[in-house]
């Protein structure tokens, strides 16, 4: 049964393997996201943060609980989302501009129309090029960019088919502190714009706080929502907000209880 | 052009001529007898003496090699991506494909005249058979070292099966076809100048088989030499495709050169 939230994800595990040699690395885990909600998922290395996100895309099958994206049970991989990993996979034998352009050849409508509209299609993608300062790199290929670059394409790529769904897994985690935090305001920007339903997982406390309307933070292996809290901070948010008090104060809440859960 | 660069063109064709240098003189040094090891200069005399039916020969030679080989890289290439897409065929076959690749192939040449007859189409199936196991190897390979990440950005967009192995295997895995090409081709050359000098009467090998059998030992050599001028020739050629085809894997050595 579907409730009215975009994702459900209810009293799921997971176990990678067979016998002896079984993982169990997501236990009992329920969460629920609205439609056009941006939620960030922070806890210690390995304790499956990385599995939910494959979880809930359905490119792993829960071993117990369900998960229902819209009002859709996910039992295999589900179609048109984002996503995101922390190298950008991009394919180094495309353009930049080809390599963002992946999804309209693979998502409809957009696979059925690109064949016409190709001029289109493009004009969109150099538009969105241009939003994250990639204007004059399209026809470069992904090799002839920095990484910071690389992982903005990335990002394109990720968003460019307008998803629904958007899975972010650590996307910035390889970059430098100020690459990090342009990318973060670009990230937000298209997030106003575009309103998807955003999953981000991080091991930056002030990443999540910056970006996301609720954090939650995951156990050890294995994971399940240890706590959870909302980011009432107005958008847009800018650099300025992280020096602010009261966020300075949920950054703060954030460590102090995760250092109280890992402890205990 | 560098002088570096400029050392590096001429070194091979150094190399080469250093070769027949020494080859010359030791025969000269040690009086080796012609029907043992001829001169390198009495060897090519020979070629020029027997330019008519050694172009002949070596062209059906080529001729036969490049069927082998196209339908090596098409045979090797479906194997390969066959292999390479489905762990089911992959247990299924790869024990058969390793089978094979271990008999000689100059021992299914007699059973290939018994169905076919001698002559070219022995010569054309020994090369392929010869040259297809590294293309599809290499193909499977390939494929199999897809980054999980960006099959999951494809699967997560609603690709099938299909769209990951056009989008991504068959890109990924051509930097691995056009290595295993350079195999391929020489390998190819194997092939038909066995099944040549086992079983037919046009081609080199056929040629340098009836040579010895004169006593011709020269021509025997002008043969050899003609072989392997043409697998360097073709060598060069996948090379010049490969460096086409593929850009992008070689990008390190462009920032470099
Ligand atoms: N394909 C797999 N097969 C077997 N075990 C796996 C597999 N993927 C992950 N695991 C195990 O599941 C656990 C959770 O892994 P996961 O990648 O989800 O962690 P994570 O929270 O993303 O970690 P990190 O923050 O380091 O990325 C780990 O203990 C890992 O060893
Ligand atoms: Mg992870």
């Amino acid at each position: 049964m579907p409730t009215g939230n975009f994702v459900s994800i209810r009293n799921v595990s997971l176990i990678y393997g067979e016998g002896e040699d079984s993982i169990l690395a997501v236990q009992d885990l329920s969460l629920e996201i609205e439609k056009g909600e941006f939620v960030a998922v922070v806890g210690p290395s390995g304790c499956g943060k990385s599995s939910l996100m494959k979880l809930v895309t359905g490119l792993v099958r829960a071993t117990r609980g369900e998960i229902y994206v819209g009002d859709q049970r996910v039992l295999d991989p589900i179609r048109g989302v984002g996503m995101a990993f922390q190298n950008p996979t991009l394919m180094p034998w495309r353009t930049t501009l080809a390599n963002i352009m992946l999804p309209f050849e693979i998502v409809q409508p957009h696979k059925r129309l690109i064949g016409r509209d190709r001029a289109r299609y493009v004009a969109q993608a150099e538009q969105l090029l241009a939003t994250v300062g990639l204007r004059q790199f399209g026809g470069k290929f992904p090799w002839e960019l920095s990484g910071g670059m690389q992982q903005r394409a990335n990002l394109c790529r990720a968003v460019i088919h307008q998803p629904e769904l958007l899975m972010l897994d650590e996307p910035f985690g390889a970059l430098d502190a100020f690459t990090r935090e342009e990318l973060w305001s670009v990230m937000q920007r298209v997030w106003i714009e575009k309103r998807f339903t955003g999953v981000l997982v991080t091991h930056d406390l002030r990443e999540a706080a910056f970006l996301a309307d609720r954090v939650f933070v995951i156990s050890p292996r294995p994971g399940r929502v240890i706590y959870e809290t909302r980011i009432d901070i107005p958008r847009p948010r800018t650099l300025q907000t992280t020096f602010e008090p009261r966020f300075v104060d949920i950054v703060h809440a954030l460590r102090e209880r995760i250092s109280q859960e890992l402890t205990v | 052009m560098t002088n570096a660069r400029r050392l590096q063109i001429a070194i091979p064709w150094l190399v080469g001529v250093g070769l027949f240098a020494v080859w010359e003189l030791a025969c000269r040094v040690f009086e080796i007898p012609p029907f043992v090891l001829p001169r390198p200069s009495a060897v090519f005399a020979t070629m020029y003496d027997y330019r008519g039916p050694l172009l002949e020969h070596s062209l059906h030679t080529l001729f036969t090699t490049i069927i082998g080989f196209v339908l090596a890289v098409a045979g090797g290439t479906a194997i390969g991506l066959a292999v390479g897409a489905s762990s089911f065929v992959y247990v299924g076959l790869y024990p058969v494909l390793i089978a094979f690749n271990s008999i000689p192939k100059v021992a299914l040449v007699p059973v290939i005249v018994i169905w076919f007859g001698i002559g070219t189409i022995p010569a054309v199936i020994t090369a392929c058979s010869i040259a297809f196991f590294p293309i599809a190897v290499n193909i499977a390979t390939g494929l199999a070292t897809i980054e999980p990440e960006m099959r999951d950005v494809l699967r997560s967009l609603g690709a099938n099966r299909w769209e990951i192995l056009t989008k991504v295997g068959l890109p990924r895995s051509t930097p691995y076809l056009f290595a295993s090409l350079k195999i391929a081709i020489t390998l190819s050359f194997i092939g038909s100048v066995i099944s040549e000098t086992v079983a037919s009467n046009i081609g080199i090998g056929y040629l340098m088989l009836s040579a010895s059998s004169r006593f011709e030992v020269p021509l025997v050599f002008a043969g050899l030499i003609i072989v392997g001028a043409m697998g360097i020739g073709m060598y060069a050629v996948c090379v010049v495709f490969e460096r086409r085809m593929t850009r992008w894997a070689f990008r390190s050595q462009d920032l470099i050169s």
